[in-house]
Protein backbone atom coordinates (compact mmCIF):
# COMPACT_ATOMS: atom_id res chain seq x y z
CA UNK A 1 0.00 0.00 0.00
CA UNK A 2 2.61 2.53 1.10
CA UNK A 3 4.88 1.34 -1.71
CA UNK A 4 2.15 2.08 -4.23
CA UNK A 5 1.71 5.52 -2.71
CA UNK A 6 5.45 6.22 -2.97
CA UNK A 7 5.47 4.93 -6.53
CA UNK A 8 2.62 7.19 -7.61
CA UNK A 9 4.12 10.24 -5.89
CA UNK A 10 7.45 9.80 -7.64
CA UNK A 11 5.83 8.81 -10.93
CA UNK A 12 3.79 12.02 -10.88
CA UNK A 13 6.90 14.06 -10.08
CA UNK A 14 8.73 12.33 -12.89
CA UNK A 15 6.06 12.88 -15.51
CA UNK A 16 5.67 16.48 -14.37
CA UNK A 17 9.43 17.06 -14.56
CA UNK A 18 9.71 15.44 -17.97
CA UNK A 19 6.85 17.56 -19.31
CA UNK A 20 8.44 20.71 -17.95
CA UNK A 21 11.76 19.84 -19.60
CA UNK A 22 10.23 20.15 -23.05
CA UNK A 23 7.76 22.98 -22.36
CA UNK A 24 9.67 25.44 -20.21
CA UNK A 25 11.23 28.33 -22.12
CA UNK A 26 14.45 28.85 -20.22
CA UNK A 27 17.10 26.19 -21.03
CA UNK A 28 18.65 26.36 -17.56
CA UNK A 29 15.31 25.65 -15.94
CA UNK A 30 14.73 22.84 -18.45
CA UNK A 31 18.03 21.26 -17.41
CA UNK A 32 17.09 21.59 -13.73
CA UNK A 33 13.75 19.89 -14.39
CA UNK A 34 15.69 17.08 -16.09
CA UNK A 35 17.64 16.73 -12.83
CA UNK A 36 14.34 16.44 -10.97
CA UNK A 37 13.21 13.76 -13.42
CA UNK A 38 16.41 11.78 -12.84
CA UNK A 39 15.88 11.98 -9.10
CA UNK A 40 12.33 10.70 -9.34
CA UNK A 41 13.37 7.80 -11.57
CA UNK A 42 16.16 6.97 -9.11
CA UNK A 43 13.53 6.78 -6.37
CA UNK A 44 11.44 4.43 -8.50
CA UNK A 45 14.45 2.20 -9.08
CA UNK A 46 14.91 2.12 -5.31
CA UNK A 47 11.40 0.65 -5.07
CA UNK A 48 12.58 -2.11 -7.44
CA UNK A 49 15.42 -2.90 -4.98
CA UNK A 50 17.89 -1.78 -7.65
CA UNK A 51 19.77 0.49 -5.27
CA UNK A 52 23.02 0.31 -7.23
CA UNK A 53 21.37 1.56 -10.41
CA UNK A 54 19.44 4.22 -8.50
CA UNK A 55 22.49 5.61 -6.70
CA UNK A 56 24.62 5.41 -9.85
CA UNK A 57 21.98 7.33 -11.75
CA UNK A 58 22.23 10.11 -9.20
CA UNK A 59 26.02 9.91 -9.06
CA UNK A 60 26.68 9.86 -12.81
CA UNK A 61 23.79 11.71 -14.39
CA UNK A 62 22.88 14.19 -11.67
CA UNK A 63 26.34 14.62 -10.18
CA UNK A 64 28.40 14.82 -13.35
CA UNK A 65 26.54 14.79 -16.68
CA UNK A 66 23.91 17.38 -15.79
CA UNK A 67 26.51 19.60 -14.12
CA UNK A 68 28.38 19.75 -17.42
CA UNK A 69 25.07 20.29 -19.25
CA UNK A 70 24.30 23.24 -17.01
CA UNK A 71 27.86 24.45 -17.39
CA UNK A 72 27.34 24.77 -21.15
CA UNK A 73 23.74 25.93 -21.07
CA UNK A 74 24.44 28.70 -18.56
CA UNK A 75 27.04 30.20 -20.85
CA UNK A 76 24.75 30.27 -23.87
CA UNK A 77 22.63 33.30 -24.50
CA UNK A 78 19.77 31.59 -26.28
CA UNK A 79 17.07 33.65 -27.91
CA UNK A 80 13.93 31.77 -26.91
CA UNK A 81 11.71 33.68 -29.35
CA UNK A 82 13.78 32.39 -32.23
CA UNK A 83 13.44 28.84 -30.97
CA UNK A 84 9.65 29.08 -30.90
CA UNK A 85 9.40 30.38 -34.49
CA UNK A 86 9.20 27.14 -36.43
CA UNK A 87 6.90 25.47 -33.90
CA UNK A 88 3.70 25.37 -36.00
CA UNK A 89 5.55 24.45 -39.15
CA UNK A 90 7.26 21.45 -37.59
CA UNK A 91 4.27 20.39 -35.48
CA UNK A 92 2.89 17.78 -37.98
CA UNK A 93 6.32 16.14 -38.31
CA UNK A 94 6.72 16.17 -34.54
CA UNK A 95 3.35 14.52 -33.98
CA UNK A 96 4.18 11.92 -36.63
CA UNK A 97 7.48 11.05 -34.93
CA UNK A 98 5.80 10.95 -31.52
CA UNK A 99 3.11 8.53 -32.73
CA UNK A 100 5.72 6.35 -34.40
CA UNK A 101 7.76 6.23 -31.19
CA UNK A 102 4.73 5.34 -29.07
CA UNK A 103 3.74 2.54 -31.45
CA UNK A 104 7.27 1.13 -31.43
CA UNK A 105 7.53 1.36 -27.65
CA UNK A 106 4.19 -0.35 -27.11
CA UNK A 107 5.24 -3.01 -29.59
CA UNK A 108 8.35 -3.79 -27.56
CA UNK A 109 7.25 -3.25 -23.96
CA UNK A 110 3.56 -3.93 -24.54
CA UNK A 111 1.49 -6.47 -22.62
CA UNK A 112 2.31 -9.38 -24.98
CA UNK A 113 5.97 -9.24 -23.87
CA UNK A 114 5.84 -7.83 -20.37
CA UNK A 115 2.45 -8.74 -18.94
CA UNK A 116 2.24 -10.58 -15.62
CA UNK A 117 1.72 -13.89 -17.47
CA UNK A 118 4.91 -13.44 -19.47
CA UNK A 119 6.96 -11.99 -16.62
CA UNK A 120 6.00 -12.62 -13.02
CA UNK A 121 6.29 -9.75 -10.56
CA UNK A 122 9.76 -9.87 -8.99
CA UNK A 123 9.70 -11.31 -5.52
CA UNK A 124 10.90 -9.31 -2.52
CA UNK A 125 14.39 -10.03 -1.24
CA UNK A 126 15.58 -10.10 2.35
CA UNK A 127 17.60 -7.37 4.05
CA UNK A 128 20.90 -9.11 3.24
CA UNK A 129 20.24 -8.89 -0.50
CA UNK A 130 22.84 -6.69 -2.16
CA UNK A 131 21.91 -5.43 -5.58
CA UNK A 132 25.51 -4.33 -6.17
CA UNK A 133 26.89 -7.81 -5.59
CA UNK A 134 24.24 -9.45 -7.77
CA UNK A 135 24.91 -7.04 -10.64
CA UNK A 136 28.66 -7.43 -10.32
CA UNK A 137 28.60 -11.20 -10.23
CA UNK A 138 26.62 -11.35 -13.46
CA UNK A 139 28.34 -8.44 -15.20
CA UNK A 140 31.87 -9.77 -14.71
CA UNK A 141 31.13 -13.42 -15.51
CA UNK A 142 28.26 -14.02 -17.93
CA UNK A 143 28.35 -10.63 -19.67
CA UNK A 144 32.04 -9.87 -19.35
CA UNK A 145 32.71 -9.58 -23.10
CA UNK A 146 29.75 -7.33 -23.95
CA UNK A 147 30.67 -5.25 -20.90
CA UNK A 148 34.30 -4.84 -21.93
CA UNK A 149 33.37 -4.15 -25.54
CA UNK A 150 30.94 -1.44 -24.44
CA UNK A 151 33.71 0.08 -22.31
CA UNK A 152 36.12 0.13 -25.26
CA UNK A 153 33.49 1.68 -27.54
CA UNK A 154 32.90 4.43 -24.98
CA UNK A 155 36.63 5.03 -24.71
CA UNK A 156 36.91 5.30 -28.49
CA UNK A 157 34.02 7.77 -28.48
CA UNK A 158 35.71 9.90 -25.81
CA UNK A 159 39.02 9.98 -27.66
CA UNK A 160 37.26 10.72 -30.96
CA UNK A 161 35.31 13.58 -29.41
CA UNK A 162 38.43 15.08 -27.90
CA UNK A 163 40.52 14.80 -31.07
CA UNK A 164 37.71 16.28 -33.18
CA UNK A 165 37.43 19.36 -30.97
CA UNK A 166 41.09 19.78 -30.06
CA UNK A 167 42.52 22.12 -32.66
CA UNK A 168 46.03 23.40 -32.39
CA UNK A 169 46.06 27.00 -33.48
CA UNK A 170 49.28 28.93 -33.72
CA UNK A 171 47.75 31.73 -31.66
CA UNK A 172 46.86 29.50 -28.72
CA UNK A 173 49.11 30.10 -25.76
CA UNK A 174 50.23 27.30 -23.50
CA UNK A 175 52.11 27.27 -20.27
CA UNK A 176 54.72 24.68 -19.58
CA UNK A 177 54.47 23.91 -15.87
CA UNK A 178 57.71 21.90 -15.98
CA UNK A 179 59.80 24.83 -17.06
CA UNK A 180 57.83 27.11 -14.74
CA UNK A 181 58.60 24.97 -11.74
CA UNK A 182 62.23 24.35 -12.63
CA UNK A 183 63.06 28.03 -12.81
CA UNK A 184 66.01 29.04 -10.66
CA UNK A 185 66.74 32.42 -9.21
CA UNK A 186 69.78 32.83 -11.46
CA UNK A 187 67.58 32.55 -14.59
CA UNK A 188 65.46 35.48 -13.60
CA UNK A 189 67.44 37.78 -11.36
CA UNK A 190 70.85 39.30 -12.02
CA UNK A 191 72.65 40.64 -9.01
CA UNK A 192 74.52 43.77 -9.79
CA UNK A 193 77.23 45.12 -7.54
CA UNK A 194 77.84 48.81 -7.83
CA UNK A 195 79.08 51.61 -5.78
CA UNK A 196 76.59 53.87 -4.12
CA UNK A 197 76.32 57.29 -5.64
CA UNK A 198 78.27 59.98 -3.98
CA UNK A 199 76.83 63.30 -3.06
CA UNK A 200 78.24 66.08 -5.10
CA UNK B 1 -5.27 8.54 44.04
CA UNK B 2 -6.50 5.73 41.85
CA UNK B 3 -7.42 8.00 38.95
CA UNK B 4 -4.13 9.90 39.19
CA UNK B 5 -2.26 6.64 38.93
CA UNK B 6 -4.22 5.47 35.91
CA UNK B 7 -3.88 8.87 34.26
CA UNK B 8 -0.13 8.73 34.82
CA UNK B 9 -0.11 5.19 33.46
CA UNK B 10 -1.94 6.17 30.29
CA UNK B 11 0.36 9.14 29.70
CA UNK B 12 3.36 6.88 30.19
CA UNK B 13 1.86 4.27 27.87
CA UNK B 14 1.20 6.93 25.28
CA UNK B 15 4.72 8.29 25.39
CA UNK B 16 6.15 4.77 25.23
CA UNK B 17 4.00 4.07 22.19
CA UNK B 18 4.95 7.40 20.67
CA UNK B 19 8.69 6.85 21.09
CA UNK B 20 8.52 3.35 19.70
CA UNK B 21 7.27 4.60 16.35
CA UNK B 22 10.06 4.17 13.78
CA UNK B 23 9.46 7.59 12.24
CA UNK B 24 9.67 9.34 15.63
CA UNK B 25 12.77 7.35 16.56
CA UNK B 26 14.48 8.29 13.31
CA UNK B 27 13.55 11.93 13.81
CA UNK B 28 15.10 11.81 17.29
CA UNK B 29 18.26 10.22 15.92
CA UNK B 30 18.48 12.87 13.22
CA UNK B 31 18.22 15.58 15.87
CA UNK B 32 20.92 13.80 17.87
CA UNK B 33 23.26 13.94 14.86
CA UNK B 34 22.41 17.37 13.46
CA UNK B 35 22.46 19.35 16.72
CA UNK B 36 26.06 18.48 17.66
CA UNK B 37 27.00 18.94 14.01
CA UNK B 38 25.65 22.49 13.94
CA UNK B 39 27.41 23.24 17.22
CA UNK B 40 30.60 21.79 15.76
CA UNK B 41 30.21 24.04 12.71
CA UNK B 42 29.81 27.09 14.94
CA UNK B 43 32.91 26.29 16.95
CA UNK B 44 34.86 25.25 13.86
CA UNK B 45 34.59 28.86 12.68
CA UNK B 46 35.86 29.95 16.10
CA UNK B 47 38.69 27.40 15.97
CA UNK B 48 39.55 28.60 12.49
CA UNK B 49 39.90 32.19 13.60
CA UNK B 50 41.84 31.28 16.73
CA UNK B 51 44.21 28.81 15.04
CA UNK B 52 44.91 30.96 12.00
CA UNK B 53 45.33 33.86 14.41
CA UNK B 54 47.92 31.90 16.37
CA UNK B 55 49.72 30.92 13.15
CA UNK B 56 49.90 34.56 12.15
CA UNK B 57 50.89 35.69 15.67
CA UNK B 58 47.55 37.36 16.38
CA UNK B 59 45.03 36.81 19.16
CA UNK B 60 41.94 35.99 17.12
CA UNK B 61 38.54 36.97 18.56
CA UNK B 62 38.80 37.83 22.28
CA UNK B 63 35.99 40.28 23.02
CA UNK B 64 32.72 38.31 23.17
CA UNK B 65 32.50 36.19 26.29
CA UNK B 66 35.46 34.75 28.20
CA UNK B 67 38.44 34.65 25.79
CA UNK B 68 36.04 35.11 22.88
CA UNK B 69 34.21 31.83 23.38
CA UNK B 70 30.78 33.33 22.62
CA UNK B 71 31.95 34.79 19.30
CA UNK B 72 30.20 32.19 17.08
CA UNK B 73 26.91 32.79 18.93
CA UNK B 74 27.27 36.53 18.34
CA UNK B 75 28.04 35.92 14.66
CA UNK B 76 24.99 33.68 14.27
CA UNK B 77 22.71 36.26 15.94
CA UNK B 78 24.08 39.00 13.70
CA UNK B 79 23.42 36.95 10.56
CA UNK B 80 19.90 36.02 11.69
CA UNK B 81 18.88 39.66 12.18
CA UNK B 82 20.35 40.91 8.93
CA UNK B 83 18.06 41.67 6.02
CA UNK B 84 17.84 39.15 3.20
CA UNK B 85 18.18 41.04 -0.06
CA UNK B 86 16.99 39.42 -3.26
CA UNK B 87 18.39 41.26 -6.30
CA UNK B 88 15.79 42.62 -8.75
CA UNK B 89 17.07 40.67 -11.73
CA UNK B 90 17.41 37.44 -9.79
CA UNK B 91 15.34 34.32 -10.34
CA UNK B 92 13.58 34.44 -6.96
CA UNK B 93 12.61 30.78 -6.62
CA UNK B 94 16.02 29.39 -7.56
CA UNK B 95 17.76 32.10 -5.53
CA UNK B 96 16.08 30.82 -2.38
CA UNK B 97 16.32 27.12 -3.29
CA UNK B 98 20.10 27.27 -3.90
CA UNK B 99 21.25 27.46 -0.26
CA UNK B 100 18.80 24.70 0.66
CA UNK B 101 20.25 22.49 -2.09
CA UNK B 102 23.66 23.30 -0.71
CA UNK B 103 23.04 22.33 2.90
CA UNK B 104 20.66 19.41 2.25
CA UNK B 105 23.29 17.01 0.86
CA UNK B 106 25.85 18.19 3.44
CA UNK B 107 23.51 16.96 6.19
CA UNK B 108 21.96 13.97 4.39
CA UNK B 109 25.32 12.27 3.91
CA UNK B 110 25.64 11.93 7.70
CA UNK B 111 22.89 9.28 7.70
CA UNK B 112 25.34 6.46 6.91
CA UNK B 113 28.31 7.53 9.07
CA UNK B 114 28.85 5.02 11.89
CA UNK B 115 29.84 6.63 15.20
CA UNK B 116 30.75 3.33 16.85
CA UNK B 117 29.98 -0.33 16.36
CA UNK B 118 26.24 0.17 17.01
CA UNK B 119 25.40 3.80 16.44
CA UNK B 120 24.56 4.45 12.82
CA UNK B 121 21.34 5.99 11.56
CA UNK B 122 21.02 3.97 8.36
CA UNK B 123 23.17 0.85 8.11
CA UNK B 124 22.74 0.32 4.36
CA UNK B 125 24.61 -1.97 1.99
CA UNK B 126 25.63 0.68 -0.49
CA UNK B 127 26.69 3.21 2.15
CA UNK B 128 29.81 4.56 0.47
CA UNK B 129 28.07 4.79 -2.89
CA UNK B 130 25.31 6.77 -1.21
CA UNK B 131 27.83 9.20 0.29
CA UNK B 132 29.49 9.67 -3.09
CA UNK B 133 26.17 10.30 -4.82
CA UNK B 134 24.82 12.66 -2.17
CA UNK B 135 27.98 14.77 -1.96
CA UNK B 136 28.06 15.08 -5.75
CA UNK B 137 24.61 16.70 -5.60
CA UNK B 138 25.92 19.52 -3.39
CA UNK B 139 27.43 21.31 -6.38
CA UNK B 140 23.93 22.26 -7.55
CA UNK B 141 23.63 24.70 -4.67
CA UNK B 142 26.68 26.54 -5.96
CA UNK B 143 25.71 26.42 -9.64
CA UNK B 144 22.12 27.50 -9.09
CA UNK B 145 23.18 30.26 -6.70
CA UNK B 146 25.60 31.58 -9.29
CA UNK B 147 23.10 31.53 -12.09
CA UNK B 148 20.04 32.73 -10.17
CA UNK B 149 21.88 35.77 -8.75
CA UNK B 150 22.03 37.30 -12.23
CA UNK B 151 25.48 38.67 -11.51
CA UNK B 152 28.67 38.26 -13.50
CA UNK B 153 30.87 37.54 -10.51
CA UNK B 154 28.45 34.97 -9.18
CA UNK B 155 28.19 33.23 -12.55
CA UNK B 156 31.96 33.11 -12.90
CA UNK B 157 32.25 31.62 -9.42
CA UNK B 158 29.63 29.00 -10.26
CA UNK B 159 31.44 28.08 -13.48
CA UNK B 160 34.75 27.68 -11.71
CA UNK B 161 33.19 25.63 -8.96
CA UNK B 162 31.34 23.32 -11.37
CA UNK B 163 34.46 22.56 -13.41
CA UNK B 164 36.56 22.07 -10.31
CA UNK B 165 34.14 19.79 -8.51
CA UNK B 166 33.58 17.58 -11.56
CA UNK B 167 37.36 17.28 -12.03
CA UNK B 168 38.14 16.31 -8.46
CA UNK B 169 35.13 14.06 -8.01
CA UNK B 170 36.68 11.57 -10.42
CA UNK B 171 39.95 11.34 -8.49
CA UNK B 172 37.99 11.14 -5.26
CA UNK B 173 35.73 8.41 -6.66
CA UNK B 174 38.72 6.34 -7.75
CA UNK B 175 40.34 6.78 -4.33
CA UNK B 176 37.14 5.48 -2.75
CA UNK B 177 37.06 2.56 -5.19
CA UNK B 178 40.43 1.39 -3.86
CA UNK B 179 39.00 1.51 -0.34
CA UNK B 180 36.02 -0.54 -1.50
CA UNK B 181 38.37 -3.06 -3.13
CA UNK B 182 40.53 -3.34 -0.02
CA UNK B 183 37.54 -3.77 2.30
CA UNK B 184 35.46 -5.85 -0.10
CA UNK B 185 32.31 -4.00 0.86
CA UNK B 186 30.37 -0.81 0.28
CA UNK B 187 29.00 -0.78 3.81
CA UNK B 188 30.91 1.76 5.90
CA UNK B 189 30.63 -0.29 9.10
CA UNK B 190 32.18 -3.28 7.32
CA UNK B 191 34.93 -1.05 5.89
CA UNK B 192 35.87 0.01 9.42
CA UNK B 193 35.82 -3.55 10.72
CA UNK B 194 38.05 -4.62 7.83
CA UNK B 195 40.70 -2.29 9.24
CA UNK B 196 40.72 -3.69 12.78
CA UNK B 197 43.95 -5.07 14.20
CA UNK B 198 46.29 -2.19 14.82
CA UNK B 199 47.02 1.25 13.34
CA UNK B 200 49.18 -0.57 10.80
CA UNK B 201 46.07 -2.45 9.63
CA UNK B 202 44.27 0.77 8.83
CA UNK B 203 43.99 1.52 5.13
CA UNK B 204 46.18 4.60 5.22
CA UNK B 205 49.28 2.44 4.81
CA UNK B 206 48.47 0.21 1.81
CA UNK B 207 46.50 3.03 0.17
CA UNK B 208 48.85 5.87 1.13
CA UNK B 209 48.78 7.73 -2.22
CA UNK B 210 44.98 7.37 -2.30
CA UNK B 211 44.75 8.70 1.25
CA UNK B 212 46.66 11.85 0.29
CA UNK B 213 44.73 12.28 -2.94
CA UNK B 214 41.42 11.74 -1.18
CA UNK B 215 42.10 14.47 1.34
CA UNK B 216 43.43 16.97 -1.23
CA UNK B 217 40.43 16.25 -3.47
CA UNK B 218 38.24 16.72 -0.44
CA UNK B 219 39.73 20.16 0.13
CA UNK B 220 39.11 20.96 -3.54
CA UNK B 221 35.54 19.60 -3.39
CA UNK B 222 34.67 21.81 -0.44
CA UNK B 223 36.09 24.87 -2.21
CA UNK B 224 38.49 25.60 0.62
CA UNK B 225 41.87 27.30 0.43
CA UNK B 226 44.12 26.77 -1.51
CA UNK B 227 41.43 25.66 -3.98
CA UNK B 228 38.92 28.41 -3.18
CA UNK B 229 38.80 29.98 -6.64
CA UNK B 230 35.00 29.68 -6.57
CA UNK B 231 35.04 32.46 -3.98
CA UNK B 232 38.34 34.10 -4.89
CA UNK B 233 37.91 37.36 -2.95
CA UNK B 234 40.76 39.02 -4.79
CA UNK B 235 39.40 38.23 -8.26
CA UNK B 236 35.64 37.78 -8.24
CA UNK B 237 34.66 39.37 -4.91
CA UNK B 238 33.01 36.36 -3.25
CA UNK B 239 32.14 34.19 -6.23
CA UNK B 240 28.82 32.37 -6.22
CA UNK B 241 27.48 33.99 -3.03
CA UNK B 242 28.20 37.68 -3.69
CA UNK B 243 24.51 38.51 -3.81
CA UNK B 244 23.56 36.61 -0.68
CA UNK B 245 23.14 38.29 2.67
CA UNK B 246 21.89 37.49 6.15
CA UNK B 247 20.51 34.05 6.84
CA UNK B 248 20.68 32.72 3.27
CA UNK B 249 24.39 33.52 3.27
CA UNK B 250 24.69 31.83 6.65
CA UNK B 251 23.19 28.66 5.19
CA UNK B 252 25.93 28.56 2.52
CA UNK B 253 28.44 29.10 5.27
CA UNK B 254 26.96 26.26 7.34
CA UNK B 255 27.00 23.98 4.31
CA UNK B 256 30.66 24.71 3.60
CA UNK B 257 31.73 23.91 7.15
CA UNK B 258 29.42 20.89 7.43
CA UNK B 259 31.02 19.59 4.24
CA UNK B 260 34.48 20.13 5.70
CA UNK B 261 33.54 18.10 8.76
CA UNK B 262 31.99 15.43 6.54
CA UNK B 263 35.14 15.07 4.41
CA UNK B 264 37.23 14.88 7.60
CA UNK B 265 34.98 12.22 9.12
CA UNK B 266 35.06 10.21 5.90
CA UNK B 267 38.85 10.42 5.73
CA UNK B 268 38.99 9.22 9.35
CA UNK B 269 36.49 6.43 8.70
CA UNK B 270 37.92 5.15 5.43
CA UNK B 271 41.65 5.48 6.03
CA UNK B 272 42.21 5.82 9.78
CA UNK B 273 39.84 3.17 11.07
CA UNK B 274 37.01 5.42 12.27
CA UNK B 275 36.13 4.54 15.86
CA UNK B 276 38.87 1.91 16.16
CA UNK B 277 41.32 2.56 18.97
CA UNK B 278 44.93 3.26 17.91
CA UNK B 279 46.10 1.22 20.91
CA UNK B 280 44.52 -1.96 19.61
CA UNK B 281 47.21 -4.56 18.97
CA UNK B 282 49.91 -2.65 20.87
CA UNK B 283 48.74 -2.70 24.46
CA UNK B 284 48.05 -5.98 26.31
CA UNK B 285 44.39 -7.06 26.23
CA UNK B 286 44.09 -6.71 30.02
CA UNK B 287 44.51 -2.93 29.79
CA UNK B 288 41.20 -2.58 27.97
CA UNK B 289 39.45 -4.37 30.88
CA UNK B 290 40.41 -1.69 33.43
CA UNK B 291 37.31 0.26 34.42
CA UNK B 292 37.36 3.83 33.19
CA UNK B 293 40.78 3.78 31.60
CA UNK B 294 39.89 0.75 29.49
CA UNK B 295 36.88 2.57 28.11
CA UNK B 296 39.10 5.48 27.18
CA UNK B 297 41.74 3.28 25.56
CA UNK B 298 39.27 0.97 23.81
CA UNK B 299 37.20 1.54 20.68
CA UNK B 300 34.76 4.38 20.84
CA UNK B 301 33.34 7.49 19.31
CA UNK B 302 36.01 9.64 20.98
CA UNK B 303 38.68 8.22 18.64
CA UNK B 304 36.54 9.13 15.65
CA UNK B 305 36.22 12.68 16.99
CA UNK B 306 39.97 13.01 17.60
CA UNK B 307 40.82 11.73 14.11
CA UNK B 308 38.25 14.08 12.59
CA UNK B 309 39.70 16.99 14.54
CA UNK B 310 43.16 16.23 13.14
CA UNK B 311 41.86 16.50 9.58
CA UNK B 312 39.97 19.68 10.41
CA UNK B 313 43.21 21.11 11.78
CA UNK B 314 44.86 20.22 8.46
CA UNK B 315 42.14 22.18 6.66
CA UNK B 316 42.92 25.28 8.72
CA UNK B 317 46.65 24.73 8.49
CA UNK B 318 46.44 24.53 4.70
CA UNK B 319 44.44 27.73 4.62
CA UNK B 320 46.98 29.59 6.74
CA UNK B 321 49.95 28.25 4.80
CA UNK B 322 49.31 28.10 1.07
CA UNK B 323 48.55 30.84 -1.44
CA UNK B 324 45.59 30.26 -3.75
CA UNK B 325 46.19 28.01 -6.73
CA UNK B 326 46.00 29.50 -10.17
CA UNK B 327 42.88 28.18 -11.93
CA UNK B 328 44.62 26.34 -14.77
CA UNK B 329 46.96 24.71 -12.27
CA UNK B 330 43.99 23.39 -10.31
CA UNK B 331 42.65 21.78 -13.46
CA UNK B 332 46.07 20.41 -14.34
CA UNK B 333 46.52 18.90 -10.87
CA UNK B 334 43.09 17.28 -11.00
CA UNK B 335 43.08 15.86 -14.50
CA UNK B 336 46.73 15.29 -15.32
CA UNK B 337 48.22 14.32 -11.96
CA UNK B 338 45.59 12.87 -9.64
CA UNK B 339 43.51 10.83 -12.08
CA UNK B 340 46.52 8.99 -13.61
CA UNK B 341 47.93 8.26 -10.14
CA UNK B 342 44.60 6.88 -8.94
CA UNK B 343 44.22 4.67 -12.02
CA UNK B 344 47.74 3.27 -11.53
CA UNK B 345 47.10 2.63 -7.83
CA UNK B 346 43.84 0.91 -8.73
CA UNK B 347 45.93 -1.64 -10.62
CA UNK B 348 48.41 -1.87 -7.73
CA UNK B 349 45.60 -2.59 -5.26
CA UNK B 350 44.25 -5.21 -7.66
CA UNK B 351 47.67 -6.88 -7.69
CA UNK B 352 47.91 -6.65 -3.89
CA UNK B 353 44.57 -8.42 -3.55
CA UNK B 354 45.58 -11.04 -6.11
CA UNK B 355 48.83 -11.85 -4.33
CA UNK B 356 47.42 -11.52 -0.80
CA UNK B 357 49.96 -8.83 -0.05
CA UNK B 358 50.93 -8.23 3.59
CA UNK B 359 48.43 -8.52 6.42
CA UNK B 360 45.85 -6.30 4.74
CA UNK B 361 44.83 -8.62 1.95
CA UNK B 362 45.43 -12.11 3.35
Amino acid sequence: MIEKLIFYIFAIIMVFGATMVITVRNPVRAALFLVLTFFASAAIWMLLEAEFLAITLVLVYVGAVMVLFLFVVMMLDINTALLKEGFIRYLPVGIGVAILLVVMLVGVVGPENFSLDEMAAPERHGADYSNTRELGSVLYTVYVYPFEIAAVILLVAIIAAITLTLRKRPTTKYQNPDSQVSVKRDDRVRMVKMKSEEKK
Amino acid sequence: MEWLNSAYQSVADFSVWWFSQPAVLIMLQIVMIVTPLMLAVAYLTFAERKIIGAMQVRMGPTRVGPRGWLQPIADALKLIFKEIIIPTGANKVLFVIAPILSIGPALAAWAVIPFNAEYVLADINAGLLYVLAITSVGVYGVIIAGWASNSKYALLGAMRSAAQIVAYEIAMGFALVTVIMAAGSLNIGTIIEAQSGSPLHWFWLPLLPMFVIYFISGVAETNRAPFDVAEGESEIVAGFHVEYSGMVFAVFFLAEYANMILISVLAAVLFLGGWLSPFEGWLPEAWFEITGLGLLLGHGVHWLLIKTAIFLFFYLWLRATFPRYRYDQIMRLGWKVFIPITIVWLMVVGLMILTGFGWWFD
